[in-house]
């Protein structure tokens, strides 16, 4: 057996669990638990086996073949996907260890661990698709094992609700990604994308006009899955779902599939005449902004988390607009280290507060989770962009991204870097400093440790995956001119952006300073938020989240209400007035009238006779 | 003196005809019904004759051999029923016999 076959094993062995563990071991939580882990840990084994072992390969089975439309399960291995498995099964199988302490007690504890084993392999099949149609069914598999997990507790009507959101929002997306697929299809007569990539490589014009709205439409999948504006509505609800699922699902992987798609597909965006790429760059900035303002307002630790994963999947979607796949990708793997550390702190804290999610009912809890707060510090300092932690650099790269290409954009990330470090440090100051603000937050009890060791375990990552060459590494898949240019490893990254392009690393650390002393002067000691009262009806905006949910549902309830009341119409007086009860009027009425005919008396049958004779006598010999 | 033609007989039989359909379309009597019939019966071979003399063709007067035979068999087998009819509901009249309708 070859090497490489090892990708077969760290695709299946998820699924496997999960067929395992919904058919056999459900009832056993203890062992369905350990299969579960058992699986996630063999598949990053296996994905770091390949990672080191090999630079690109490609293994391929035929799956379909209907005539010009050959489709694969593939294997697609190189910079690009080798990474995000990295990622997917690293983060993943410190999530599933740390689900083992959180998830403890609840009673569907192995249709949880089903479910995240479903995820993995969902995700896996994304990460290595070699083609769009293939990515397509997982893509839609991550929909499905997200709706599970989100509606995880379905007897809480929010989680329902959530779940269902989640999962329309996410169709809504994908009908645009269908339709880009089989327009890209239709263009190019492939969905391979070695094939696709060699045809435009040889001719970049072979799409012709229609390349936008192709860029378009796949764009929307990424819209849909990593919860960019318009649908980016659904992300804050999913955090109705276990706390493990937020970090995993919705901050670290899932979301992160749209950006990783973008990367995949870069080559057909980036076509001469597509004029998608200031499109996804806009939408990308816009919703990091938003999402930003609303993070500020916000008291629900989760939700803060939330907000703050939206608007750094937006400055990845920036990036790839601004035509840096590199620097997005960069971002993507850093943030889901962090992130996902950030989301299993946050975990930490409301196990330990025995589920009370709001920040102002916290405080002090530094004292009381010491290795929580350590290892949440670190994860938010990654996150403002504090060298040497990762976040830094990989932001840095987008936003010198943004200076070479385009400043309003620049500026605008610059004010949402400003923006994340201020809400979290307000989250930090308020939740882990100050005295405590209830009862809860003077008993709390760190977790045990079975919760704590993943959270170590992501805080190196977190803080050295700066320094570890992924630029380099992902520089062999989109060259050098797309990458924003970050080359070396250790210890030379460690100045490398300020010798790059100085002005956007000092303004990160600057904005950094400044958010970090808005924050202190405002919240240091506060016991309520100051904010409402400088800021007025906009705080309340930001506080409510700019009201998109509310536009959202009166917009559906309008159009819905005018579709069904023509659609009753319709019914009422056409299908069920005009042609049933029509034709049985019809029928009845003419029924009625020939009866008057049928007397019995057999003279008027004579008459009739006679009457017909001589009119076909007249249309035979004088009418002719 | 004017010789009589074709369209002569031929009217004559149209009148005999329509005497009799307004016979059978007006009388009560069922008898005199079926004698309106015989009459339209011979307004039919009227024409048949006349036809056949005035084209000399014999094919005609065949024609109404067989007519007035099946004339005969059906006045046999008709008045039997009118007979029977009579003996069963005591009247002849048309008015009474109206239970074919529903």
């Amino acid at each position: 057996m070859m090497l490489q076959h090892i990708a077969w094993i760290v695709l299946f062995a998820p699924l496997a669990a999960a067929a395992l563990i919904a058919l056999a071991t459900r009832r056993d939580d203890r062992l369905s638990a350990q299969i579960s882990i058992a699986a996630s840990a063999v598949a990053f084994a296996g994905s770091l086996i390949l990672f080191l072992a090999f630079d690109r390969f490609e293994l391929a089975w035929s799956w379909l073949n209907v005539g010009p439309l050959k489709v694969d399960l593939g294997f697609k291995f190189d910079a690009l996907s080798g990474l995000m498995l990295l990622v997917v099964t690293g983060v993943g199988t410190a999530i599933h260890v740390y689900s083992f302490g959180y998830m403890q007690g609840d009673r569907s504890f192995a249709r949880f661990f089903a479910s995240m084993s479903l995820f993995m392999f969902s995700m896996l099949g994304i990460v290595v698709s070699n083609n769009l149609a293939q990515m397509f069914v997982f893509w839609e598999l991550v929909g499905v094992s997200s709706y599970l997990l989100i509606g995880f507790w379905y007897e809480r009507p929010a989680a329902a609700d959530a779940s269902k959101k989640a999962f329309i929002a996410n169709r809504v997306g994908d009908f645009g990604f269908l339709l880009g697929i089989l327009m890209v299809w239709g263009l190019l007569g492939t969905v391979r994308f070695d094939e696709l990539e060699a045809r435009l490589r040889t001719d970049p014009g072979a799409m012709g006009a229609a390349a936008t709205v192709a860029g378009l439409l796949l764009f929307c999948g990424a819209v849909g899955k990593s919860a960019q504006f318009p649908l980016h509505v659904w992300l804050p609800d999913a955090m109705e779902g276990p706390t493990p699922v937020s970090a995993l699902i919705h901050a670290a992987t899932m979301v992160a599939a749209g950006v990783f798609m973008l990367c995949r597909v870069f080559f057909l965006l980036n076509v001469p005449d597509s004029s998608a790429l200031p499109v996804i760059a806009w939408i990308g900035g816009g919703t990091g902004l938003l999402a930003a303002l609303i993070a500020v307002q916000q008291d629900d630790i989760k939700r803060i988390l939330a907000y703050s994963t939206l608007s750094q999947l937006g400055m990845m979607v920036m990036a790839v607009g601004l035509g840096g796949p590199g620097p997005a990708m960069y971002h993507l793997v850093t943030h889901a280290f962090f992130k996902a550390l950030l989301f299993l702190g946050a975990g930490s804290v409301i196990h330990a507060m025995h589920h009370e999610q709001d920040i102002w009912k916290m405080g002090r809890l530094s004292q009381r989770l010491p290795v929580t707060c350590k290892t949440f510090l670190i994860g938010a300092l990654a996150l403002c962009g504090v060298p040497p932690f990762s976040g830094f650099y990989s932001k840095d790269a987008i936003l010198a991204q943004g200076f070479e290409h385009n400043t309003w954009l620049f500026l605008l990330a610059v004010f949402t870097a400003w923006l994340t470090t201020f809400y979290m440090s307000r989250l930090v100051i308020v939740a882990f400093f100050g005295g405590p603000k209830s009862s809860g937050a003077e008993e709390a009890h760190e977790s045990p440790g079975i919760m704590t060791s993943p959270l170590i375990f992501l805080a190196v990552p977190s803080v050295v995956a700066g320094i570890a060459g992924i630029p380099g590494r992902l520089s062999t898949q989109f060259g050098a001119a797309a990458e924003g240019a970050h080359g070396p490893a250790g210890f030379a990254a460690l100045f490398e952006p300020f010798s790059h392009s100085p002005l956007p690393a000092f303004l990160g650390l600057l904005v950094f300073m400044l958010g970090v002393a808005a924050a202190c002067s405002f919240y240091w000691g506060a016991k309520e938020d100051p904010l409402p009262s400088k800021l007025g009806w906009f705080a309340r905006a930001m506080k409510d989240r700019f009201y998109f949910d509310e536009i959202y549902s009166a917009l559906v309830r309008l159009t819905q209400e005018t579709i069904a009341t023509a659609a009753a119409w319709f019914d009422r007086w056409i299908l069920s007035g005009l042609m049933v009860r029509g034709a049985h009027g019809t029928t009845e009425l003419v029924g009625r009238a020939l009866r008057l005919a049928q007397t019995g008396n057999l003279q008027t049958y004579a008459l009739l006779l006679a009457f017909g004779v001589a009119w076909m006598l007249f249309y035979a010999l004088v009418a002719r | 003196m004017m010789r009589a033609g074709l369209e002569h007989y031929l009217v004559v039989s149209f009148l005999l005809f329509s005497l009799g359909l307004l016979g059978v379309v007006a009388r009560r009597n069922l008898l005199v019904v079926y004698m309106s019939l015989e009459l339209m019966l011979n307004a039919a071979n009227l024409a048949l004759v006349a036809m056949s003399r005035f084209n000399g063709n014999l094919d005609g007067q065949v024609l109404v051999f067989f007519i007035i035979t099946v004339a005969a068999a059906e006045v046999a087998v008709g008045l039997a029923l009118i007979v029977a009819l009579y003996r069963r509901r005591q009247s002849a009249h048309v008015e009474d016999l109206a239970s074919l309708k529903l």
